[in-house]
């Protein structure tokens, strides 16, 4: 790309959400258009996030599991019994109430992590497979939302790119004869380049049209899925002898390999943690990630420094795109072993939730992942021991999202001072 | 979807809030609780992403165990909500572990999870809603341990297109289905033929649109969510002159009813439960039901479990043995006359004795 062929892309960045810029060298107020000197809320947001600290993380999911166990206890039966003769004996309610919490916690940790009631370690520890099941496919679409925070662009597409992953991978497995780990490979290949296709659409648009990325992303998720939907109504994409919208089995070649007998955790982690320690070295270790960096700080200086803007967007998107992807091949060849329409469930904006809480980082991604793996992991048992709504679990992710997406509320909560060392003034991060 | 789940919580907020009128008296010393409970047989159901409050099979199937507890045939059953297709498989292991007397899938979505758990666990007993294991040649596979519960419906579908035949004054009446899979095209199938039948026999020409059973294609959402386009199928199905509407879409067949008010002179024929009942808002437009009776048969299935009768015989729900009906006209019923209420039963009859045979490939 020539020098002529990014300016269009940096000028239509100019008048949507990336004017921390401008604000950094011109702190005048213009009335006219308060757009173009304070940065737009997106930017604020994102820069909170990156910035955020480990404490305020840990204080919202503590926060959230709390107002998830206010829940539990108003929603719970018993509890309703005791309040309804509260002040004869008061004490019922309250021994309810923490019957109903402490029994509803107690199983989905014993769902999540450890189940004490089991024997052998082995055993004992399978929740925690279950949990890294769970997660599997929230790493590697968590980094793909996370990598792309991290150069400026709000990737809401990880769900459609996550459906051409499975698509590609979920294809190749089921319906091409391959020798063992040849097989694996190649189909993981294809979900990654099927996520990554679908992905570099959205950034290619974005760099040479000016497209809203977000507009793009979610628009290329509902092509995504009824694409999905559509193949699952053809022979090709059908089990032999019925006409149900799922796809044959994957052949045992293609199968990602299960350590453990009765456990669904599957070698899709070990590919999705390669990919998380491949994202921290591309961010932390080479220029590319520099580049996309300098980009997600500030355009118009990584213009000026030399660097592509509209190229980096494209680049960026095929590799969050792939990363996507490769979550679809995960789901698809490790944990459901068809292909069927909610193979991607709601994968892709559970995503974006994880690569919030994980504050963008690779290492945060991880762990924010590990945690909604298990809290999904630990729902499941929760509902079958103690009969608590599911739903719950929705809950506590969104106020965990809420949380953080208000710090403020968090340190009013647990009264902690903001440094003063800490940039408050909008525009003043620059790329330092 | 979820809503009472969230009314749940709501209302329970206003319970705990409302301490006022905690004055109650306490329960005595060593009261054993609720009465029903003289039973150790637990039926369990696991749902898929639709939940026990669909409004469609999985309500219907739910019911059907809450009845069972309600008869004194179950203790309190348990119940276990998918909120992805991820969960299947854990919620029928939690359920295999928690001492159920039979565990109910509700769904072809549920059906791998199920075998798996069944072959897993040969001692276990399972029931699955609107499935049956059949071979790549439609042969039918039994499984030991699980008992397919399905349903004709295209019998009952059938009456309520011959019904739609002879109530329309448009001569057009309309079907359309949430996914193209068989248990929601045998309902169509069925509705076609009911007005094919009506032709023939009256001579006269009322067009189905939204379905071809000839060619096997129609009207469809592709999903069970989307009902925007659920709503925006049944405004071009009315503006093509149908006045009678068939939805099988389980929760989004509402939208057909909302865009049926809205379009006045228009009625509605529900499916799977009565939609008189279901849809209280709209029932002055709900002109019969086609009803599933999943709720009886999971109801009877739990019941021969705890009499130690299970069989992994399929029980498959016809007009005979009132698996399948069609609903009370309710609010219709001086606007139906006593010939067509005539025909529709002798038609009933036909259908019983195999005079008349109704036939669809999805049948079983």
């Amino acid at each position: 790309m020539t020098d002529q062929d990014k300016r269009p892309d940096t000028e239509t960045r100019q008048d949507g959400d990336d004017s921390g810029a401008v604000t950094t060298t011109d702190q005048k107020p213009d009335a006219g258009k308060p757009a173009q000197d304070e940065p737009s809320i997106g930017q604020r947001f994102l820069r909170e996030l990156t910035t955020g600290s480990t404490a305020l993380t840990i204080l919202s999911v503590v926060l959230a599991l709390l107002i998830g166990a206010i829940l539990i206890v108003v929603s719970d039966p018993d509890v309703h019994a005791a309040a309804s003769y509260f002040f004869s004996r008061p004490g019922d309610t309250f021994a309810a109430m923490w019957t109903s919490a402490s029994e509803a916690y107690a199983a989905m940790f014993s769902g999540a992590i450890i189940d004490f009631d089991e024997y052998t370690v082995g055993r004992a520890l399978r929740p925690f497979a279950d949990s890294l099941t769970y997660a599997t496919p929230l790493i590697a679409a968590g980094l793909a939302v996370a990598l792309a925070f991290r150069t400026g662009l709000l990737n809401i597409g990880a769900q459609g790119q996550l459906i051409l992953g499975a698509i590609l991978a979920g294809y190749i497995g089921f319906a091409i004869d391959l020798p063992p780990v040849v097989h694996v490979v190649v189909a993981m290949l294809a979900g990654f380049v099927g996520g990554a296709i679908w992905g570099g659409i959205a950034g290619f648009i974005k760099a040479t049209r000016g497209a809203h990325e977000v507009i793009v992303t979610i628009m290329l998720n509902y092509i995504a899925l009824f694409l999905l939907a559509y193949l699952l109504t053809t022979d090709p994409f059908q089990r032999e002898g019925e006409d149900l919208p799922r796809s044959p089995f994957m052949l045992p070649t293609a199968e990602l390999w299960r350590p453990i007998e009765g456990s669904r955790l599957n070698l899709g982690l070990v590919f999705a943690l390669l990919a998380a320690v491949y994202t921290w070295w591309l961010l932390n270790r080479s220029t590319m990630g520099f580049r996309f960096k300098a980009v997600g700080f500030n355009p118009h200086a990584a213009t000026t420094a030399g660097i592509s803007v509209g190229r980096s967007y494209t680049t960026v998107m095929f590799i969050c795109g792939g990363l996507a992807g490769i979550a679809g091949a995960t789901q698809v060849m490790g944990t459901s072993l068809h292909l069927h329409g909610a193979i991607a469930e709601q994968l892709g904006f559970d995503a974006i939730t994880v690569a919030l809480l994980g504050r963008s980082s690779p290492i945060g991604t991880v762990l924010a992942a590990i945690l909604f793996g298990a809290l999904r992991a630990g729902a499941t048992t929760m509902q079958a021991q103690t009969q608590t709504p599911i739903d719950i679990v929705l809950v506590v992710q969104a106020l965990i999202v809420l949380f953080i997406a208000a710090p403020p509320l968090v340190r009013a909560v647990f009264r902690i001072k903001v440094r003063a060392t800490r940039p408050v003034a909008p525009g003043s991060g620059g790329l330092a | 979807m979820r809503r009472t789940h969230k009314m749940r919580l709501v209302a329970g907020l206003a319970a705990v809030g409302l301490a006022t009128a905690a004055c109650g008296e306490p329960p005595g010393e060593g009261n054993g609780g609720s009465g029903s409970s003289d039973t150790d047989f637990v039926g369990c159901m696991v749902t898929d992403e639709g939940g026990p409050d669909d409004k469609s099979f999985n309500e219907t199937s739910w019911k059907g165990l809450q009845d069972a507890a309600a008869e004194g045939i179950s203790a309190k059953p348990r119940l276990a909500e998918s909120n992805a297709a991820s969960d299947y498989e854990p919620n029928v292991d939690q359920m295999v572990k928690a001492d159920c007397g039979l565990i109910v899938t509700v769904g072809f979505l549920l059906a791998d999870a199920t075998k798996a758990a069944a072959e897993a666990n040969p001692e276990e007993k399972f029931a699955i809603v609107d499935y049956l294991y059949t071979d790549k040649s439609g042969k039918p596979t039994p499984i030991d341990n699980v008992k397919p519960l399905v349903f004709n419906t295209h019998e009952a579908a059938f009456l309520a297109g011959y019904l739609a035949a002879a109530q329309t004054k448009t001569n057009k009446v309309a079907t359309w289905g949430g996914a193209k899979i068989p248990t929601v095209t045998i309902f169509m199938d069925g509705f076609y033929d009911g007005v094919q039948h009506y032709n023939k026999t009256k001579n006269k020409n009322v067009q189905v649109l939204g379905w071809n059973k000839k060619t096997q294609d129609g009207q469809f959402v592709g999903n069970f969510n989307n009902s925007n386009k659920a709503k925006q199928i049944s405004e071009n199905l009315l503006n093509d002159g149908a006045d009678i509407m068939m939805p099988v879409a389980g929760p989004i067949g509402e939208a057909a009813a909302v865009a049926a008010k809205e379009q006045g002179d228009v009625s509605i024929i529900w499916v799977d439960s009565d939609g008189y009942e279901a849809l209280p808002k709209y029932k002055d437009i709900i002109l019969t039901s086609v009803i599933k009776g999943m709720d009886v048969a999971v109801k009877n299935a739990a019941a021969e479990t705890a009499e130690g009768n299970f069989s992994n015989e399929p029980f498959v729900g016809t007009l005979e043995n009132k698996g399948v009906s069609l609903a009370p006209y309710h609010d219709f019923d001086s606007k139906v006359s006593d010939e067509t209420k005539k025909e529709i039963d002798d038609l009933t009859q036909q259908i019983i004795a195999g005079d008349l045979k109704v036939e669809s490939d999805a049948a079983f």
